[in-house]
């Protein structure tokens, strides 16, 4: 098929592995994405918030520093579980809004478009496909939330010692299972919204009423019936639960941590199930 | 680059069902097809893409087996899919992205690496005519430029069976043209196997060997459309005045099978070595008037309007046994 002979020619080269071959999916997305502003100004707060936790840290270990700022050490925040906590929990609020942009077209076009017959017409599964689609999410994710959280925890444990880092393993613990228990609820969700809705806008709509109005009539159920039960329907409120019990912190009035839990088990379950009957090469009209 | 041998079956069906639910769209076809160029032809809802959708391994038969060049599609999906390049009849494209991205992109899922995705992607837009618009965005692209980029990347990754479901819908004559020519001559390079699913005649007429003729998820009608070319090379009706048995006589002694129909028509099949000459001959020598010479046209119009009339046949042979048919 060279252009100057104009004819069909097979292509007899090598190939690339086949376990690996999802990957694909998520550099072409990231080519795409790195176009938008919005994007690359959340990421770059992200970056700044946790560059202003680092200082806090920085400064909190450092006399000279803070006798030049005219502050004592018991006026800066404590570097404990809590503190970890409240930055996780900004961070996976960013990750949010990064989800919201980069997340609600990522299935929706390639079902609006056909495109998924061409996809799976390739050796390539409906799991690699979803894992190929999920790994943009859950990489960009990553970044804001647990791998900037080990970086914050792992500078904590330079500038404190080994048995800080010792006594505190906990904390490592629960920002990486914290933070992969919201990518992955969070990122299934989506992706499912994605292929039940097929218009990006109205995915984003319907994220927002999920995590922001919903909430609303959590609250509203909480305050009327007198349970705390009435804040599982609050999804961010949930993972805040979740997260605080892996912290060992206690949580502000919010949904039980077993019922939280539940409930984010099921919109977890629940939105795999849905990829499994949306995504089909062929749609088949009975 | 080999070429594939012509007699391997291409695609082997056993007793194939395919369900929607309580629906057979397919009911226990079973057929072994070899040609260069396979035509899967029949009316909406006959079973065509159904078949091309199982053979991709989209749909799984509820019994019997489907094996393209030699691998079982059930249990040998990802294999079969390494082999194949597909067209689908529906608009396919992915928003977003300029021709020659998208194209690369459907090359690196099949396992090229990069660059000589990038490579092929470009020479395979420039074969099928895209070239000079590769790097516009595919929703600028009209009907006709899809369905070549569709073509494009259905090829780009150099498979050794095509299947175009399709591939004319919606393109205007030299649209049409064009992408039949580019049908024939990846057919005549002789290095992949092309499986067309149409509802168009003269499309699979003009590409295809074989004609697989689909009605009801089931199998009306095969052609070998090649051995039925020669056939009807040596295939005569000639209209006479004067003819007698004598000259019907002299006729068979040329080694041709003849068959009288009415007095003055005359059927027959000419051996190989006796040409229409030899016709004339023997007419001027028994003061035979010859009024009209027809070479049967058996179109593949009349093939299928058979079909549709005619009760389907679950059951078929393999292209061998086919191809040795012939005769009046």
């Amino acid at each position: 098929m060279a252009v100057y002979e104009q004819t069909y020619r097979r292509y007899e080269g090598p190939r690339t592995s086949r376990r690996l071959r999802f990957l694909v999916i998520p550099r072409y997305a990231y080519q795409r994405l790195s176009g938008s502003k919005i994007l690359w100004a959340l990421l770059v707060a992200a970056t700044l918030l946790t560059l202003g936790a680092a200082v806090l840290v920085y400064l909190k270990h450092n006399v000279r520093a803070l006798a030049a700022m005219n502050l004592e050490v018991g006026e800066l925040l404590p570097i404990d579980a809590r503190f970890f906590d409240v930055f996780q929990g900004i961070q996976l609020g960013i990750g949010f809004l990064i989800v919201l942009v980069a997340g609600p077209a990522l299935i929706s076009m390639d079902l609006a478009n056909g495109a998924l017959p061409l996809y799976l017409a390739r050796p390539l599964t409906r799991r690699e496909y979803v894992l190929g689609k999920l790994t943009v999410l859950a990489a960009g994710l990553s970044l804001v939330t647990w791998v900037y959280g080990l970086g914050l925890w792992a500078l904590q444990a330079v500038l404190e010692g080994g048995a800080w880092a010792l006594d505190n393993l906990r904390i490592a613990g629960a920002i990486f299972a914290g933070a992969w228990i919201w990518i992955l609820v969070l990122s299934f969700l989506t992706l499912a919204l994605s292929a039940l809705i097929r218009w990006p806008l109205a995915v984003r709509g319907v994220l927002l009423v999920l995590f922001l109005v919903l909430p609303g009539f959590g609250l509203a159920l909480a305050q009327v019936l007198r349970t705390r039960w009435g804040h599982v329907i609050n999804l961010g409120a949930d993972l805040g639960a979740v997260q605080s019990a892996l912290f060992g912190v206690a949580a502000a009035d919010g949904p039980p941590v077993a019922g939280a839990a539940i409930v984010l088990a099921l919109v977890l379950a629940g939105s795999i199930a849905l990829l499994a009957a949306k995504l089909r090469a062929q749609e088949v009209v009975t | 680059m080999s070429s594939i041998p012509t007699q391997a079956p291409v695609i082997e069906l056993e007793g194939l069902e395919v369900r929607y639910g309580r629906l057979r769209a397919l009911k226990g076809v079973s057929y072994a097809l070899g040609g260069r160029a396979i035509g899967l032809l029949g009316p909406n809802g006959a079973g065509k893409t159904t078949l091309l959708h199982t053979l991709l391994g989209f749909l799984r038969p509820a019994a019997g087996t489907a094996r393209v060049l030699g691998l079982d599609v059930t249990t040998q999906a990802q294999e079969v899919r390494a082999l194949l390049g597909y067209m689908p009849e529906r608009d396919s494209f992915i928003a977003g992205m300029s021709g020659v991205r998208f194209v690369r992109l459907m090359a690196e899922l099949a396992g090229l690496p990069a660059e000589p995705a990038l490579e092929r992607a470009h020479e395979a837009l420039f074969y099928v005519g895209l070239g000079e618009a590769r790097y516009r965005p595919m929703e600028s692209y009209s009907l006709g430029m899809k369905q070549l980029a569709k073509l494009a990347q259905s090829i780009v990754h150099g498979p050794r069976l095509l299947l175009l479901d399709e591939p004319t819908a919606g393109l205007d004559p030299p649209a049409r043209e064009r992408m039949l020519r580019l049908i024939r001559e990846i057919r005549d390079s002789g290095q992949v196997r092309i499986v067309i699913s149409s509802h168009l005649l003269r499309d699979v007429e003009e590409c295809c060997e074989e004609v697989l003729v689909l009605k009801d998820g089931q199998i009306a009608a095969y052609s070998n459309l090649a051995a039925e070319r020669r056939t009807n090379r040596r295939f005569l009706e000639v209209e006479t005045r004067g003819a007698d048995d004598a000259f019907a006589e002299s006729i068979r002694s040329l080694g041709c099978e003849l068959a009288t129909a009415g007095g003055r028509r005359l059927k027959m099949v000419l051996p190989e070595g006796v040409g229409v000459t030899e016709l004339y001959r023997l007419a001027r020598e028994r003061g035979v008037q010859l009024r009209r010479v027809n070479f049967r046209r058996d179109s593949l119009e009349d093939i299928f309007l058979k079909a549709m009339e005619a009760p389907a046949a679950p059951a078929g042979p393999t292209p061998g046994e086919e191809a040795s048919r012939g005769g009046l």
